[in-house]
């Protein structure tokens, strides 16, 4: 019989979740993890959707997942591999197409190809970028400082957070001020000429937000993007093996490894509190679990407004998180493929199959896709970054056969009229066509597909409203705002409740690190 | 007029060389990375199939009535111990106990072995077979040789050999026909990995490179150069000779020579076999008394390295590759040892060094510093003495 008394609970088994379970079941603590769906991973999943085809369902790449969790938990032991994904290939509407490698010299001649200037800029580009990454990434690695308390403990954190600015000079710091504010197109335009480049560099500041490339803004996306290429050489954008389910998988072993059950199945209703301090959970299936912390990786309106009774928060954070915004905007086409692609700009090579294809021949064309949204419609010629898994991974589909991921923007959660499968299959034939004028041969080579809406997302991960990094990573809702202001620490105004998933410090992508402080502060909170 | 030698597989392995790395091995040119980022051709070993160029190792046929007894004699197992269709891994030392050269003994058939090695050994065998029963040849050049390593090298094997290899355990060999081409294969490699190393005729080179090419292409083959190779082996915590240790033969002076319980090949020394072999006593005596020194895994602590570059306002600057250089080893500010190869890995996200400590500082948990520099500047990381192998994984053996 399971005893329903532990240190700790974990609500959610996504990255987060796990992270949290695994560093706490480390420390020692009887660790539950209560996962609502059959299976781990929340939104880093692999399926089999098609029998023999591994489709890694909604994220796809990884960069920003911490060194230092990696090494802690052991998660090579547990199988994570990741595998270098070693190029961007960017087809144009002319025919032609540009690219970038992982090699200096022959992206240098690519862009010089297009643009002996823009060959010039991209290097200055790229240090400048590494520069105010490294500048402003410490605060990835450390609590949220809030710059209105005046507590000694935060100020230390303003001060470190300073001390790095203070590398940068003084050009620099305007270069960094501006970039808090700026669209991402301003601030691409400022160096580069060629469309296809200055399209395919600012898709990385739209990634999960509902804005285009010519919203104010966006800039910072951009960079906050850019944090996981600059330690050392070795952190570029990688696949993991076994898609990104295959992450979930490692750290759910290594929590198992130290001690940590599992629940599948296991959907939270209510989070139990007595005196102000949450004690326990109560299950959907009327189950009532235990603890002395209880610790939620679901997203903040979920882990506010629905798990809790509004009477214990405060009505300056319920206020914040009904205004947090976590509209989605993306959607998700993963296909199983009889044959690869063939670009017409690039007949006879699969080489560059092996790294991210994206379709963004301009700043207008991301633009445009984005009018769309705005008026409740989903782009009728969307942004689409593709990877093909069994180029990198050849486990992840039958032999000679391949899957084939596409990211898409823009869809809109609250589309007019709401989804439905008429709406959900025209979206699906959008993106298509939008492959099929630089691939012709891709309709040919679908075996089938699968295609998710953020209503989807939604409903599978359970992220409310669908936003990929549960809320946009927009500097308002970033670093001591996140999710609220006087609500970034993970603490929440109930004593023994806390926000570990992506909507805490420091947002989403598969980082690991808000589990992981979430964790280190319960244990710090003496659970 | 003699030059360096090409390989048999040069026609191939020339054309798909791409930023003309190529690297000497033995008197032979072999590629040292295929791609300008050697990234591909790591995980290849690790995650898929890694085809790798190891001709250039040096070969000998052993045959005759006595041809256990010679390798019983010259090496530290018990060769006769050894069943057909078996390898070992072993090295061979001097009178002095301290080692020669290492390599694999493959035992053929009941009088016939196959033994590697990593630099000439004829002369030293042939000396040491005076009044036995035995014919050595050395193979190098007319016997080719490929290591086929990674999670699907079987997979790929099995598509194109006579016999499946499902069979084949750790360090076994067998007769195969791949592709129609008459091979041996064993199951060995200088990975740590699931692989194969596969021997052939010279003149059969291409078409058995061709027809794991093409068998492989589904399964993520990739050729891969001896840069990547040399990670993977760190990882693995294998050392290799010249860059690990020094031959006693070509030592200039005594602190150069290692023994093998001084390279942590305790359990390659049967000190229990019957009878006489070379290096018996010394190597009794070092058993007996315990090492001065060990070679053991030593891993960075990777924040603390962070801390050193973060000082002067820089990330960590290591190289992607192996690092075949003597840096210092320190427990406070006495040295006590070096490290002779370190490799980031990818795998693993840590900064690995294979070292040399003395005793006691080589007891796995020691604390130590590790000499790097910063920016021109000596620093010392923060590092621990850990277990080898840094990586293995479970399909190794299995
Ligand atoms: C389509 C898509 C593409 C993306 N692409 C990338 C990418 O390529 N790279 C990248 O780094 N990031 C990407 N992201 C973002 C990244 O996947 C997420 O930020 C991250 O996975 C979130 O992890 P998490 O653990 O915080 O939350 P989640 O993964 O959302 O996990 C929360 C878990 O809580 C469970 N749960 C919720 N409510 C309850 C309840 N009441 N009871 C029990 N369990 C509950 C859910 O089922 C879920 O498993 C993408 C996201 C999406 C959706």
């Amino acid at each position: 019989m399971t005893n329903n008394n532990y240190d700790a609970i974990i609500i959610g088994g996504g990255h987060n979740g796990l992270v949290a379970a695994a560093y706490l079941a480390r420390a020692g603590k009887k660790v539950v993890v209560l996962e609502r769906r059959h299976m781990v991973g929340g939104a880093t999943i692999t399926e089999e959707i098609i029998p023999g085809f591994k489709f890694t369902e909604f994220s796809y790449v990884v960069s920003l997942l911490r060194p230092e969790i990696i090494r802690d938990l052991k998660l090579p032991q547990h199988g994570l591999k990741i595998l270098p994904l070693p190029s961007t290939f960017t087809p144009m509407d002319n025919g032609d197409y540009i690219a970038g490698w992982d090699d200096h010299d022959t992206t240098r001649r690519e862009i010089y190809r297009h643009s002996p200037k823009d060959a010039e800029a991209y290097d200055e580009y790229g240090r400048r970028m590494a520069r105010l990454a490294k500048a402003i990434k410490p605060i990835l690695g450390m609590l949220p400082p809030d710059p209105t308390s005046l507590s000694p403990k935060d100020l230390m954190g303003l001060l470190k957070l300073g001390q790095f600015a203070s590398t940068l000079t003084e050009k620099e710091l305007y270069g960094l001020s501006k970039i808090m504010t700026q669209s991402a197109a301003d601030m691409l335009e400022e160096w580069f000429e060629t469309d296809a480049l200055l399209g395919t560099k600012s898709a990385s500041g739209i990634i999960g937000t509902f804005l285009g490339p010519r919203s104010p803004s966006t800039a910072y996306v951009l960079l906050h993007h850019y944090m996981g290429e600059i330690d050392g050489a070795f952190r570029a954008w990688g696949f993991a093996k076994g898609g990104t389910g295959g992450i979930a998988e490692s750290i759910a072993s290594s929590a198992r490894a130290f001690g940590a059950e599992i629940r599948l199945n296991a959907t939270v209703k209510q989070v139990i509190v007595k005196g102000g301090r949450a004690v326990g959970v109560a299950l959907e299936n009327g189950d009532e679990i235990y603890a002395k912390a209880v610790l939620s990786s679901a997203d903040p309106f979920v882990t506010f407004l629905k798990l809790v009774d509004q009477k214990y928060l405060p009505d300056d954070l319920t206020h914040s998180i009904k205004k947090f915004r976590t509209r989605g905007s993306s959607g998700k086409v993963n296909i199983a493929l009889s044959e690869l692609p063939k670009f017409t700009a690039l007949p006879d090579s699969n080489v560059l199959h092996r790294g991210a294809v994206s379709i963004s021949p301009s700043i207008d064309y991301i633009e445009r896709a984005y009018d769309d949204a705005k008026y409740g419609r989903f782009a009728k010629e969307p942004y689409v970054d593709m990877i093909f898994p069994s180029m990198i991974d050849p486990d992840m589909a039958p032999p000679g056969k391949h899957v084939m991921s596409c990211f898409v923007q823009y869809a809109p959660y609250d589309i007019e009229g709401g989804w439905d499968d008429t709406k959900r299959e025209a979206f699906g034939e959008a993106v298509i066509s939008t492959i099929e004028r630089y691939a012709p041969n891709i309709r040919r080579a679908i075996i089938g597909k699968q295609v998710l809406t953020p209503l989807d997302i939604e409903s599978i991960s359970g992220i409310t409203g669908g936003n990929i990094f549960h809320g946009e990573l927009l500097l308002h809702q970033l670093f001591f705002m996140r999710p609220a202001t006087k609500w970034s620490g993970f603490r929440t105004p109930i004593k023994g409740y806390y926000l570990a998933g992506s909507g805490a410090h420091p947002g989403g992508g598969i980082m690991g690190s808000p589990g992981k402080f979430a964790a280190e502060l319960a244990l710090k909170d003496g659970i | 007029m003699e030059k360096l030698r090409y390989t048999p597989f040069h026609e191939r392995t020339s054309a798909l060389c791409q930023p003309q790395n190529w690297r000497r091995w033995a008197g032979y040119f072999v590629v040292g990375s295929y791609e300008l980022t050697i990234d591909r051709e790591y995980w290849a070993i690790r995650n898929a199939a890694a085809l790798i160029d190891v001709t250039p190792l040096m070969k000998y046929m052993i045959k005759g009535k006595d041809a256990a007894n010679l390798l019983h004699r010259v090496t530290t197992r018990d060769i006769h111990k050894m069943s057909v269709g078996q390898v070992y891994y072993t090295g061979w030392c001097d009178d002095e106990g301290k080692l020669i050269d290492d390599g694999t003994v493959a035992r053929m058939d009941e009088t016939t072995f196959r033994l590697t090695a990593a630099e000439p050994n004829i002369r030293w065998l042939m000396m040491n077979a005076v009044g036995l029963d035995v014919e050595i040849s050395e193979v190098s050049d007319s016997v080719a040789s490929l290591s086929l390593q990674g999670p699907n090298s079987r997979v790929v094997l099995n598509r194109v050999c006579e016999s499946d290899l499902d069979g084949l355990k750790y360090f076994r060999l067998i007769k195969n026909k791949l592709g129609g081409v008459e091979v041996t294969i064993s199951r060995t490699g200088y990975t740590g990995d699931l692989g194969y190393e596969i021997w052939m005729d010279a003149k059969d080179a291409i078409k058995v490179w061709d027809v794991l090419m093409e068998a492989g292409q589904d399964y993520g083959i990739t050729p891969v150069g001896i840069l990547a190779l040399d990670m993977a082996r760190v990882e693995a915590g294998l050392f290799m000779l010249d860059v690990d240790y020094t031959s006693s033969g070509h030592a200039w002076i005594e602190s150069q020579k290692s023994s093998p319980f001084e390279l942590g090949l305790d359990w390659t020394v049967a000190l229990d076999k019957p009878g006489y072999f070379v290096g018996r006593k010394a190597l009794e005596k070092e058993k007996h008394e315990g090492s001065a020194w060990k070679m053991v895994g030593i891993e960075i602590d990777w924040v603390g390295m962070e801390q050193l570059y973060a000082e002067v306002g820089l990330p960590p600057q290591i190289p992607g590759t192996a690092i075949r250089a003597s840096m210092p080893i320190l427990v406070g500010n006495v040295q006590v040892g070096y490290a002779s190869t370190a490799s980031w890995s990818p795998l693993l996200k840590k900064y690995i060094a294979l070292a040399h400590l003395q005793k006691p500082y080589y007891e796995l948990g020691t604390d130590v510093r590790m000499e790097i520099t910063v920016e021109h500047q000596r620093k010392h990381a923060p590092a621990k003495v850990v277990k080898l192998p840094f990586y293995e994984p479970e399909w190794k053996k299995k």
